[in-house]
């Protein structure tokens, strides 16, 4: 019991991910009908917004301090933040220690602005063109992006690490009654759950509740109607892929304390969140998010020692088992709709 | 000729010379000139142009005549090599069981999958391709067949090799120690020194090349075969093709079965050349790479993919040995000051930073010449030559999509 | 003598009765046209007779075999074609090739592995086609990509296309449709001419009358799933229960 719930906990932080992309997937894929191979990459740039605020935070002068030195003698280089400098060494302290909750500030309008530029710039001509090419020429963009990021940042993963205040584990068990010790949980991961629940929560708030929302759920369950209906559903579309991109860039931000940022994880994640798409139902927004969730669980389960050691090796390639399971028995996915891509 | 057209025998012989002089074609500046560096004849080079042209040739059947895109042709080669280094492992070095069982085992592995992948079309293939090869390369790589075989399949992160203990029943007391066609080694090479022009013919460059020719051939024969023209009908007009009484559904496993076993052959011939075979080459890099391949040479004409499989191997070759110095040398004649801009501009583009360019290219491919290098080719002829084709599109010919 | 039975055929989609209680008897080398307002069951009994929907009762008999659970290429490998509203054609390749495609289909039935023979070699079939052709006056456009034909040719060729498999009972769903008056003239001249030199049966649903009268023998009405009557054309157009549930609208 004790082990069951602590996999499910384990499978939590993945599995936010995953719904996250897959979200952001299936708002373009559902509103644009577009296939977008670069989303991953979307996820990996926001991942870098954090790496990127970190440097700037840390950016620092050099004093040469008379009064200490190296073991050779010679007089020691300290290096002060300039934060540290212009706020004083604690309150900069801690403005480095949560530079990655802060990144979300810098993220939104970054990946506002790559989102709408990579729909206005590309994506937008690609609307009336066969799927293959949708997916052929975003394939493309998620290579550049992932090589342009290689260039700066260098090929080996840089670590963001989360707060002070949030680093280490406490002992989930004891809240719900069971013996200490039993479901520990590093704090970070349940950070990373709530944060995506909220985010989940926001952008199904914001489409059932807005006037806008409703025009882009009517839009992505019949476009020719509203769109004889006098309403400019392209600018709201642009809008919906400036918001997937957001949603993707924030998930990369929050995961880089639990996977060093480094430049290929987009498309580590992009296969994945094809597969919790495709389990969950091309343009279900709810299938999207409870396949991320499933798939995340299912998968640290696999992970368990007992179960390896039953079928070895099953934690790599449970999520395509079940994908493939899925697509065999209900073609459409879990909580797919009529229609949706079928010739 | 041979069956072919005379259009389509032209083509035959031209690609046969241009394949059997590569080593005088590919070698075109003397050895010790500076533009030595941008030489492709070498052994290595060239033996990877012919392999990965059978690659991406079997993978145009396909996409470039069903149009159904497989994100998953590299587990085809994986498995390829896999079957070839095993034959290695129990027969001996000649290649050729090794071969014939990949063809088989990547023709039955392809069976599988396409059997289930094209139950979906669309995207849903993609995906589907996609999975189903990043779970074998998952496999391989944690040798999972072998943890429950109860023996070593694939080796794992290490890859499959073959060790001194292994088997080898027909290798005999001196059998030779490396890859080899009936006694003929695939490393053994006869250099042709010429008023400083250097020149390696290599037989495991001409033992890939006759496969090269002969798979060319048969794609000639396919793509001019009722069978091919059912694919171009299956990418044209499915719902029709149901409706004239044909069943597009083993029509296009036929064509997933048939290119799945040209990927195996390549991936056989990898192995071939050098005697390893590691999980990597499943990894969906290696699906992307033949889709620009093919795509960068166009998609659905017979030269497109040998030549888009060419222009990467070859830029990816060199680009990725120009580095700042080369790049210094090329523009010390501009003033101190350009010279470094032009560098710093380009230098992101060269060196490790091929990719990049690569992405960017297939980018412009697909935005701006969908029909690939081929079509770009037909513009430039247009250009000069007769404007009257121009209004009348060749039968046959791929349009660009609607 | 019957070459199309339908029997007391239903068809629901969800709460929606599409289809009740069809009946329907089409006499062989006969033009049955099938009419009724949008909404009928038209495209929905249309689609059971070539397998794309299966009907939930009843019974759909072709020259004395049931259709039903057959997929579309069996069924037409029976012998039955389909025209589409809008010409289903292969838009990719030449006139010609479009044509020699369901001679291939019709020579080597559903599915035959011949990849290493030409379509070149290909001569009798390629003659076949090209009479076709010739038949709807086509033949000096064989060579055409068929992607760049006005639309009354591409409906010509997609009548080619089905003729060419000499069918026993050809479907027509709206071979008129969004046509302007003189491509539809044509049209009913080429079905007409069909008609007379063929030995062929011919099932036509269709919301233009002017299309009905000059070409069917039989009209069958349809009104909400069900038919309502069944009679000659002369007999059609004077029929109260037709005026009321029809033609009041249509205006003849």
């Amino acid at each position: 019991m004790d082990a069951i719930f602590l996999q499910i906990l384990n499978g939590l932080d993945k599995g936010s991910a995953y719904a996250l992309i897959a979200l952001g997937l299936t708002l373009i894929f559902g509103t644009l009908g577009v296939v977008n191979f670069a989303h991953g990459a979307l996820f990996m740039i926001g991942a870098f917004c954090a790496v990127t605020l970190q440097r700037i935070l840390t950016l620092s002068t050099e004093i040469i301090d008379e009064t200490k030195t190296d073991f050779l003698g010679n007089p020691l280089k300290v290096k002060t933040p300039y934060v540290e400098t212009w706020f004083g060494p604690e309150v900069g302290q801690s403005i480095i220690d949560w530079s990655v909750p802060l990144a979300l500030i810098i993220a939104v309008p970054v990946m506002l602005f790559v989102g709408v530029a990579m729909e206005r710039g590309l994506v937008k001509h690609f609307y009336k063109r066969p799927h293959a090419d949708q997916i052929l020429v975003t394939f493309g963009l998620a290579i550049v992006l992932q090589e342009i990021i290689k260039y700066y940042f260098g090929a080996n993963p840089i670590q963001t690490p989360a707060p002070e205040a949030l680093v280490g584990s406490f002992d989930f068990g004891v809240l719900l009654g069971m013996d200490p010790n039993v479901v520990i949980y590093p704090i970070w991961r349940l950070v990373y759950f709530i944060f995506a629940i909220v985010i989940i929560c926001a952008v199904f708030g914001f489409l059932q509740f807005t006037t806008f929302g409703m025009v882009v759920r009517a839009g992505m369950a019949d476009r020719e109607t509203v769109g004889l209906l006098g309403i400019d559903i392209d600018k709201r579309f642009t809008a919906m892929f400036g918001i997937a991109a957001i949603v993707a860039g924030l998930a990369g931000v929050m995961y880089g304390p639990i996977l060093a940022p480094n430049y290929h994880m987009g498309m580590d994640f992009l296969v994945l969140s094809f597969v919790v798409v495709v389990v969950g139902g091309m343009g279900s927004l709810p299938g999207a998010v409870a396949a991320g969730f499933l798939l995340g669980i299912l998968q640290s389960f696999a992970s368990m020692n007992q179960i390896k050691a039953f079928v070895p090796g099953i934690d790599q390639i449970i999520i395509y088992l079940i994908a493939i399971v899925v697509l065999l028995t209900r073609p459409r996915g879990l909580l797919g709709r009529k229609g949706v891509m079928e010739e | 000729m041979l069956g072919l057209t005379k259009k389509d025998g032209t083509l035959f012989i031209a690609v046969v010379l241009l394949t059997v002089l590569a080593p005088f074609i590919l070698n075109p500046f003397p050895e010790n000139s500076a533009m030595a560096q941008f030489n492709a004849g070498y052994p290595d080079l060239m033996q990877r142009f012919v392999i990965f042209g059978i690659f991406a040739m079997g993978f145009n059947i396909l996409f470039g005549l069903t149009g159904y895109l497989s994100f998953g042709h590299a587990a085809f080669l994986g498995v390829g090599s896999y079957a070839t280094v095993w034959m290695y492992k129990l027969l001996s070095y000649n290649v050729l069981p090794g071969l014939v069982l990949a063809i088989i085992v990547s023709g039955l592995f392809a069976l599988l999958i396409g059997y289930i992948s094209l139950r979906r079309s669309g995207i849903y293939f993609s995906i589907l391709t996609l999975a189903f090869a990043e779970m074998s390369y998952r496999i391989a790589f944690s040798d999972l067949l072998g943890r429950f075989v109860g023996t070593t399949i694939t080796n794992g992160e290490t890859g499959l090799q073959v060790y001194s203990n292994d088997p080898q029943i027909l290798l005999g007391q001196n059998g030779i120690e490396a890859t080899h066609f009936f006694g003929f080694e695939m490393g053994a090479s006869r250099i042709l020194e010429m008023a400083g022009w250097s020149f390696t013919f290599n037989f495991g460059f001409y033992f890939c090349a006759v496969i090269f020719m002969a798979m060319f051939y048969m794609t000639i024969r396919i793509f001019r075969s009722p069978f091919g023209l059912m694919l171009r009908s299956v990418k044209s007009n499915q719902q029709r093709m149901n409706y004239t009484g044909v069943n597009s559904k083993p029509y296009t496993l036929a064509a997933f079965v048939i290119s799945g076993m040209y990927a195996g052959l390549a991936g056989g011939l990898l192995a071939a050349m050098d005697p390893l075979a590691g999980g990597e080459r499943m990894f969906w890099t290696e699906s992307g790479a033949v889709v620009l391949m093919t795509i960068l040479g166009g998609a659905g004409t017979l030269l497109g993919p040998i030549l888009g499989a060419g222009f990467i191997k070859y830029f990816e070759n060199i680009f990725s040995k120009i580095n700042d110095n080369v790049l210094h040398s090329w523009f010390a004649f501009l003033p101190d000051g350009m010279e470094n801009f032009m560098v710093t501009i380009i230098h992101p583009f060269v060196g490790k930073g091929w990719h990049l360019t690569l992405g960017v290219l297939f980018m412009l491919i697909v935005i701006f010449l969908p029909g690939g290098l081929v079509e770009g080719g037909q513009r430039i002829g247009r250009l000069f030559g007769r404007k009257k084709s121009e209004a009348e599109p060749k039968p046959g010919a791929i349009k660009p999509a609607e | 003598m019957a070459i199309l039975e339908v029997k007391g055929v239903n068809k629901r989609f969800g709460g929606l009765q599409a289809l009740g209680d069809v009946n329907l008897t089409v006499a062989e080398n006969s033009v049955h046209a099938i009419i009724g307002p949008n909404g009928a069951g038209k495209s929905t009994l249309l689609n059971c007779l070539v397998g794309k929907l299966v009907p939930d009762t009843g019974s759909v008999m072709f020259d004395g075999q049931s259709v039903l659970g057959r997929k579309p290429h069996e069924i037409n490998q029976m012998g039955i074609s389909r025209v589409f509203q809008t010409p289903e054609i292969f838009g990719d390749l030449s006139v010609l090739e479009n044509v020699m495609i369901p001679c291939f289909a019709k020579r080597d039935g559903a599915f035959r592995m011949h990849a290493i023979e030409s379509v070149g070699a290909e001569k009798e079939l390629a003659a076949k086609a090209m009479q076709m052709l010739e038949d709807v006056s086509m033949a000096e456009k064989h060579d055409m990509h068929a992607a760049s034909l006005s639309r009354g040719d591409k409906r010509r060729l997609e009548m080619a296309m089905c003729l060419v498999q000499d069918p026993r009972l050809l479907l027509l769903d709206e071979p008129t449709a969004g046509m302007a008056r003189a491509d539809t003239n044509n049209t009913i001249d080429l079905l007409k001419e069909i008609r007379d030199k063929r030995d062929i049966t011919m099932a036509i649903i269709e919301h233009d009358m002017h299309v009905v009268f000059s070409l069917a023998e039989r009209i069958t009405v349809l009104a909400q799933g069900t038919p309502l009557v069944e009679d000659t054309p002369e007999n059609i157009k004077g029929h109260p229960k037709v005026r009321e549930a029809y033609l009041g609208e249509a205006q003849v």
